[in-house]
């Protein structure tokens, strides 16, 4: 069963020099009140697996600003200018990876896959990233060979959960977020609502809750 | 032509390539003016890569900060349309599952290779989900300015870091309408207020002209 936790608690569990997946997409199906809290503690040096850089102090964006990300791990990061600016002056490490392989990457990570096998990037200066094995031809068409990613931490923007650790996504909150959730060592789901195991329908549940260590309750999206 | 006007009769041109019932997903900036410019019974189904097939037009009543597009802004849905993880969202784009694809690029080669993503040592904004696009999606239209302030855009070869290799099938500009075809990058239609010269001169590619060609729109 999940703990319920403040968001000042869930911080405080992640320590100095982490890796931590931040669900979401530009902010949108990130718990905001969680990041918030994290640019609170004294811990930084992290290693950020995030869809993007956020906005200017929004999102991730906020830990980059606060100067707490020592590698960013990312598809894009075009929304905020200072993740290519800290890049070029040589205060970040960045990877840029295709959207696609970073989902997937992730899927794999939480999946027990030992790697996924895509076209996305052949005939790229992808082909020579850290993440990529190999390049294989199957059947006479090219593909990448990238590994799996894995975190210490996953922090999730979910809508509602239940007390033992379900969580129900609105909208396009979804995103990344389930593929997360099942990658990391520790899971803290931040949420806008608790309920009663049995309120959300075993249907639409979109994250098991065997994979939830603690929830945050942090109310609307945001604020 | 004025800057609008450009983006216009290009968004204009790109509409009529699309049939209705296609499932398309349109990249940011000048791609998503298209379905202004769509016959009416012309109904595409827009796929957005954050999550949504079926995206539907935001009015103030439908606005929801859980919804947003692949801009991160506020976005809304059609009945019926529906939102699912990325993983899903990106088997659909590399599963063949779109019909075709709007973006931008910086650079086009005449082979259809395409550079959007990143300008070393300037602009570093990364791949998002354009590679996965380019390399899952059959039809994939560029639509774009013809050059960068007076340089070439469509080059024998790409000096930029690419997207894909010959991925592109049709380059539509302010200039005309472009294929990538064995032979080569071929001009199927023109825009009459430039000169077949003034278009070749525009384009550092070599420009093959159709037996065919036709004004655009």
């Amino acid at each position: 069963m999940a703990r319920i936790i403040t968001a000042r608690e869930a911080a405080e569990l992640i320590p100095h020099g982490a890796s931590v997946m931040i669900g979401g997409f530009i902010g949108c199906g990130t718990p905001l009140h969680i990041i918030d809290a994290l640019v609170e503690t004294d811990n930084g040096d992290f290693t950020v697996i995030c869809n993007d850089a956020g906005r200017p102090d929004f999102a991730s964006g906020r830990l980059l600003s606060a100067g707490k990300i020592k590698h960013l791990i990312a598809s894009h990061v075009g929304t905020n200018p200072m993740a290519a600016e800290k890049y070029t002056k040589g205060e970040l490490e960045l990877t840029l990876v295709p959207q696609g392989s970073f989902a997937e990457m992730i899927r794999a990570g939480g999946a027990g896959l030992g790697g996924i096998v895509t076209p996305t990037g052949v005939s790229t200066e992808v082909e020579n990233y850290w993440y990529v094995d190999r390049v294989l031809e199957i059947d006479g068409k090219k593909y990448l060979l990238k590994k799996p990613l894995k975190a210490d931490f996953a922090l999730i923007g979910g809508t509602v959960c239940d007390t033992l650790g379900n969580v129900w996504f609105k909208g396009t909150t979804k995103n990344f977020n389930v593929a997360m959730a099942a990658a990391a060592k520790t899971v803290i789901v931040g949420c806008e609502k608790i309920v009663e195991p049995g309120e959300i329908e075993p249907e639409n549940i979109h994250i098991p809750f065997n994979f939830t260590n603690y929830i945050v309750c942090g109310g609307g999206l945001n604020g | 032509m004025d800057k609008n006007a450009v983006k216009e009769l290009i968004a204009r041109r790109v509409a009529k390539e699309l049939k209705d019932g296609d499932v398309v997903n349109l990249g940011i900036g000048l791609p998503t003016l298209v379905p202004k410019y769509l016959p009416e019974n012309v109904t595409l189904i827009l796929q957005s890569e954050n999550g949504i097939i079926g995206v539907g037009r935001l009015t103030d009543e439908n606005k929801d900060v859980h919804i947003t597009d692949a801009g991160g802004n506020p976005a809304a849905i059609i009945d019926g349309g529906c939102y699912f993880d990325s993983c899903t969202s990106f088997g659909i784009i590399r599963g063949g599952h779109v019909d075709a694809t709007v973006l931008g690029a910086l650079q086009v080669s005449e082979n259809g290779d395409i550079s959007n993503w990143i300008i070393p040592g300037k602009m570093i904004a990364g791949m998002g989900g354009a590679m996965d696009l380019v390399s899952g999606v059959d039809n994939v239209i560029v639509a774009m300015l013809h050059t960068q302030k007076g340089q070439p855009k469509i080059l024998k070869k790409n000096t930029l870091p690419l997207t894909a290799a010959g991925c592109v099938k049709t380059v539509i500009t302010e200039m005309g309408v472009m294929r990538i075809r064995p032979e080569g990058i071929v001009l199927e239609e023109f825009n009459p207020e430039y000169t077949i010269d003034e278009i070749v001169a525009a384009t550092e590619a070599t420009l093959i002209i159709s037996d065919d060609l036709k004004p655009m729109l």
